[in-house]
């Protein structure tokens, strides 16, 4: 474990915005809430965040991105995948957890370019976490710390901040903050190892159970019509919880014309099992018309689905969709806890 | 902070990327089905061949409107140079298309999905079951099985159409009609006083009863609109064919093709399908306990 003054580290941060030819990002307070952004400076990095209003997973799959472009008269295709080098500072480990589920997606069946260049071309800074928001439940779902998924992981000790490095990328990145990355002394490993035991004491929320539970639960309660319907019934069909979620990829794919009408691009952009239209075949058909048949499907997903397909609990207890739902019904645990209640 | 922090330009890496880039294909024929569906004969300007096995789909796309999955209707034993799809003008890209002519070019990814099981089905009866637009996805294996007609035994086929005008590929069900080695039955929902028509007329299960089932040897193949399936299903459970022997071809709007976007998934309690890996084409046994496949 190696160990840094934390004013060495703003240094490093400002050489690197300034000096680096990847762009710097990092979390930053946006109208009282957080958000990654683009770093002007090191001063604007608030490494003591809560959690972000979205996921870093905008940087390997954004909102909107061009996959080919394209000349509507000829009809001829180019593909394109422009790619920005980013470092990414401040990343809390269950939104590391969730980059590495995300990354299964990606390579699986038929790999991915656009997403995984991006992650490739991209270094991870992980810290861990000083505050806890209070819808989030990483502790119980066993997110709330990581040995894995990023480049470097900062934890806070007061004045310093101690470093572990988790791969040549990290190391490589490390090396440009010269002699101000110095080995941490043992009070200091102590202090992590505190550090992550009492972090557990900190959270508001928990699942009552094993987030290993999940899916044997949710294929008992699949055919509960009842428990979804009564949980989906304030259900807006807005999306939200989708589009903040750091594991959710669903995609929709949209030809974007220029003004000219002569070109345009091909983008991928965010979509999302919760709103009306994301089942719909030609013909009006819809295989997911009733809301809480997409309020289900997504609970499978992130209970069920995935962890049979990669062995991934694809909830990583953030409590983005919980903090974000207008009606406040999508909160993971209430529906999680309730279901083990049902049970026992 | 300086001013060059501020201004500096982020490095853009250009990096390699074909897997949503279409290739380009020339429409080379056109034929009118019926009034609202058209049938393409394209052909890949590299000169390649698709290569599609029967059952498969393919992304087609028109630059500046989108992408639709849409299901190859020729069979990979005939027209090897082309391939043709089946298009009801139903959304953006198939309204598109439909105001196309003959020279001009579209985009094509794929062929995708895992088509019919044409090994498990030779020397075994064939129960085709066609309602609609679903004889499109048929066809290409219905033609299959006609020019490998000795590795197959009985084949039935079943057609069922809202009007007598909706009936498409009239050629070529004139035919099935005329061979003696096909069982053929055409249907209608409802046929207007004013036209002539040689077929019954009902729903399409009505005409499952005619048909020589062989519990061991006998396999239906069944594509349809949603509602047929239901109908379809409960009259071979009359008839006790075994669920194993059932292959059903789902539809969906895939928007990818490749297993990720979403859209086609098929959930169910134990776990969920994408229909452009794991399909479009599903055995009924595996698919049946899946409350979202019909």
């Amino acid at each position: 474990m190696k160990a840094i003054d934390k004013s060495d580290f703003s240094e490093f941060v400002d050489n690197l915005i300034e000096n680096d030819d990847r762009e710097v990002v990092g979390v930053q307070e946006k109208s009282s809430k957080y958000a990654f952004d683009p770093l002007q400076s090191a001063d604007d990095l608030r490494l003591d965040y809560d959690v972000t209003i979205l996921p870093p997973k905008k940087y390997f799959m954004p909102q909107r991105e061009t996959l080919i472009e394209y000349n509507i008269e000829e009809g001829n295709t180019t593909p394109v995948n422009r790619v920005i080098p980013r470092i990414i500072m401040g990343i809390h480990p269950y939104d590391l957890v969730a980059i590495e589920q995300m990354d299964k997606v990606f390579e699986d069946t038929h790999e991915d370019p656009y997403y995984l260049e991006k992650r490739r071309q991209s270094v991870l800074v992980g810290v861990n976490m000083v505050n806890v928001s209070d819808r989030s439940f990483a502790s119980t779902m066993g997110t709330a710390t990581t040995d894995s998924g990023y480049d470097v992981m900062l934890t806070d000790i007061g004045d310093r901040y101690t470093i572990e490095v988790g791969s040549s990328k990290g190391s490589a990145l490390l090396e440009k903050a010269g002699t101000a990355v110095e080995d941490a002394k043992p009070e200091e490993i102590r202090k992590v190892k505190e550090f992550k035991e009492d972090l557990p004491n900190k959270f508001k929320k928990e699942t009552k159970f094993d987030p290993f539970e999940l899916p044997s639960l949710l294929k008992e309660y699949y055919g509960k019509d009842e428990f979804w319907e009564e949980n989906a019934e304030d259900c807006l069909s807005c999306g939200t919880c989708n589009l903040v979620c750091p594991t959710c990829y669903c995609f929709d794919v949209k030809d974007v014309n220029d003004i000219s009408l002569a070109e345009g691009e091909r983008m991928r952009t965010w979509d999302g099992c919760m709103l009306e239209a994301f089942a719909e075949v030609a013909g009006d058909e819809n295989f997911r018309e009733e809301k809480a048949s997409r309020y289900r499907h997504r609970y499978m997903r992130k209970g069920r689905y995935m962890y049979n397909r990669f062995g991934d609990i694809a909830c990583v207890g953030c409590g983005r969709c919980s903090e974000q739902c207008l009606p406040d019904i999508a909160d993971p645990v209430d529906i999680f806890n309730q279901m083990k209640e049902g049970t026992s | 902070m300086n001013e060059s922090s501020v201004t500096k330009e982020a490095k853009v890496i250009e990096s390699e990327a074909s897997l949503y880039n279409p290739q380009k294909a020339r429409i080379i024929g056109e034929r009118q089905m019926t009034t609202d569906t058209k049938l393409f004969e394209l052909e890949l300007e590299s000169g390649e061949r698709l290569g599609q096995d029967p059952g498969q789909f393919v992304e087609l796309s028109i630059p500046g409107v989108g992408e639709a999955p849409i299901s190859v209707t020729s069979s990979p034993t005939r027209g090897l140079d082309s391939f043709e799809l089946c298009v009801r003008a139903v959304g953006n890209v198939t309204n598109a298309l439909h105001e196309m002519n003959i020279g001009e070019t579209v985009g094509i990814r794929g062929p995708f999905g895992n088509g019919f099981p044409v090994e498990e089905l030779q020397g075994k009866d064939l129960l085709f079951i066609a309602g609609g637009l679903g004889i499109a996805p048929l066809r290409s294996l219905i033609n299959y099985t006609l020019d490998r007609r000795d590795q197959f035994n009985d084949l039935n086929i079943l057609y069922g159409c809202k009007r007598p005008c909706e009936q498409m590929f009239e050629d070529e069900v004139d035919h099935w009609a005329r061979r003696q080695d096909i069982y053929h039955e055409t249907t209608v929902d409802f046929c207007p006083d004013n036209v002539c028509w040689g077929g019954n007329i009902g729903v399409i299960t009505e005409l499952i009863p005619g048909v020589d089932i062989d519990l061991e040897n006998t396999y239906a193949i069944v594509c349809g609109p949603p509602v047929m399936y239901k109908f379809v299903l409960q009259e071979l459970d009359e008839k006790e064919l075994p669920h194993e022997h059932i292959y059903l071809s789902l539809e969906r709007r895939m928007k990818c093709g490749l297993g990720k976007c979403g859209h086609c998934q098929i959930n169910g309690a134990e776990e969920v399908l994408y229909a452009c890996q794991d399909g479009p084409v599903f055995n009924y046994e595996k698919v049946k306990g899946f409350e979202e496949a019909i």
